[in-house]
């Protein structure tokens, strides 16, 4: 059964002169017929359906229409064409640090976050310690926010949305949060929760963390869609050759090609990197001191010629 | 929207106490300043204007307060509600929230304000000897109405503002306007009737036209008069409820 399906989804979005001017001038802009506004759309007949426990990762560059369609899916926008239909609650971390006021403090923020998320104050009671603990804010916990450092900001922020329990979870760039050892607790407590079977969505610019987390990709491109696929390895590949050669796939089989090429690369790469590690090796041998070198010959032997170092025993 | 209203309570107290903090941060008096100032008012049209028109009206202070309680409120509600959306344009472009809530809870400080001003009234009323009757039930109608219109004003003032950022000095200075012919501080009996009639077109000029009409006649308005709040204050509210419902999706283009 599917949890979330867009069908043809097409947004149009409206920019121009309408923004920053007052009253004075778009009278003027009116009467002169001067007055633009400019439409684009950010994203043209994008369809996906994903089931429960299925992990969405949206690849595409800047400017692909990946943060509109997320907006979309969470309801703030309405896609002018298409239709959006999802079953259950819908947690959006969409840029964390925001929505935040400096004012109150670090406990009334987490309060005002959870009730923007759709929870109840009995939810909130229940699971507020909890989340402090994850964020590990305790002792900062009646500071007024604005004395938080940005990283312990976000560490609320995500703690927050991770501890609750949304149907669907949409991630926008927001597990590079917080320092070394944070991101190592966050990326586990992403795991569990997904592994919960949570229904996911994931925009990333890792590839890494798509190959990863993800069963299925959306890669989208200046609003268009290359595909919706489950061949997550397939098609990461095909990406990461695309983002080198700046070649768009138009059809499976310059995807497969793509995919293909960059294996190459990656095979010529390793190669080249075992090419460079063995000229280090020689280097050593011929140039360093007595002893190293001898072990460094005898690595590369071993390596190598094992039948040598039978004849020398 | 009832029932929408239902699902987000949780988030409107939070507003409402967000707002609250946000207003008296590093005030010494905090909420005694609400009360206060519109009492410097008071007493400064009371020391200027009693010698040239409180001659000829009777409980000349508490004509001046009812005035000024009205007006007072309607300018602070409407002048703040004004900016509720963009204020918090940050929290509406990233999370699907209802965008009423913002003005809604703008309001309700507005309207705890007004009732703790409404209790000094009282206070000012027993000082100046004014014979309390039961009529003065039927004030819950005008303060229900204003509470309604400044809603209705909001939505649209909070939307306009959106969009143009010059309503906010066109608000001031038409608030100005609106305070001068509002007679607050005059009586409107020596002018014509077709003039006296013009000042019926006054939404503000009703309200406060229904507390003297209580507290110092002693007498309750027609059934008419009371029509006629109605109505202004439908027509605030419906124009405002659908500019919010035309432009809901609209308004982060704009921000």
């Amino acid at each position: 059964m599917s949890i979330l399906e867009a069908n043809n989804v097409s947004i149009r979005y409206i920019t121009g002169d309408f923004k920053d001017i007052g009253l004075k001038e778009y009278v003027m802009r009116r009467l002169q017929g001067k007055y633009h506004v400019t439409e684009f759309w950010a994203d043209k007949d994008v369809s996906f359906t994903l089931n429960r426990g299925d992990m969405l990762g949206i690849i595409g560059t800047n400017g692909a229409g990946k943060s509109t369609l997320l907006k979309a899916i969470s309801g703030i926008m309405v896609p002018t064409y298409g239709e959006i239909r999802k079953e259950g609650t819908i947690a959006a971390l969409l840029e964390l640090a925001s929505g935040f006021d400096g004012e109150l403090t670090v406990r009334e923020n987490a309060y005002l976050r959870g009730a923007m998320l759709g929870y109840t104050r009995k939810f909130m009671d229940k699971t507020y310690s909890q989340i402090i603990d994850f964020a590990e804010l305790r002792e900062f916990e009646e500071r007024p926010f604005k004395q938080l450092s940005s990283g312990m900001k976000s560490r609320l922020a995500f703690s927050i949305a991770c501890l609750v329990s949304p149907d669907i979870l949409i991630l926008d760039e927001v597990l590079s949060v917080g320092d070394g050892a944070f991101q190592k607790k966050s990326g586990d407590k992403m795991k569990e929760i997904l592994a919960s079977g949570v229904t996911g969505i994931l925009v990333s610019h890792s590839i890494d963390q798509v190959r990863e987390m993800c069963n299925k990709i959306l890669w989208l491109d200046h609003g268009r869609q290359i595909d919706f696929t489950d061949k997550v390895e397939l098609y990461c590949d095909a990406y990461e050759e695309f983002l080198i050669t700046k070649k768009l796939p138009q059809n499976q089989q310059q995807i497969e090609k793509l995919a293909k090429d960059f294996t190459v690369r990656k095979q010529k790469k390793r190669e080249e990197a075992a090419r460079a590690e063995t000229r280090k090796l020689e280097k050593i041998l011929e140039q360093g001191s007595d002893e190293t070198a001898v072990q460094a010959a005898i690595t590369i032997l071993q390596k190598h010629r094992p039948d040598i170092l039978r004849y020398t025993q | 929207m009832l029932k929408n209203f239902q699902r987000h309570k949780f988030l409107f107290e939070e507003l409402v106490k967000r707002d609250f903090k946000r207003k008296y941060k590093r005030t010494v008096l905090g909420m005694v300043w609400s009360v206060l100032s519109p009492l410097m008012t008071l007493m400064v049209m009371r020391v200027v204007f009693t010698q040239f028109f409180g001659r000829n009206i009777e409980h000349y202070t508490i004509y001046l307060f009812c005035g000024n309680l009205v007006f007072g409120c309607f300018n602070e509600s409407t002048g703040q509600g004004m900016e509720s959306l963009m204020s918090n344009s940050s929290i509406f472009t990233k999370v699907n929230v209802p965008k009423y809530l913002f003005l809604f809870s703008k309001n309700v400080q507005c309207l705890i304000n007004f009732l703790l001003t409404l209790s000094v009234f009282v206070l000012f009323c027993v000082l100046d000897g004014i014979v309390f009757t039961w009529r003065w039930i039927f004030l819950i109608y005008p303060i229900c109405c204003l509470v309604l219109f400044n809603i209705g004003m909001g939505l649209i003032l909070s939307a306009l503002f959106v969009f143009f950022r010059d309503v906010q000095y066109l608000w001031t200075v038409f608030t100005q306007l609106l305070m001068y012919a509002s007679a607050i501080f005059y009586s409107i009996e020596d002018y014509s009737p077709i003039a006296q009639n013009a000042f019926l077109l006054n939404p503000i000029y009703l309200f406060i036209r229904y507390f003297r009409k209580i507290v110092i006649d002693r007498t309750v308005p027609t059934i008419w008069f009371h029509l006629l709040m109605m109505a202004d204050v439908c027509i605030a509210i419906g124009i405002g409820c659908w500019i919010y419902k035309k432009y809901n999706h609209e308004f982060l283009y704009y921000v």
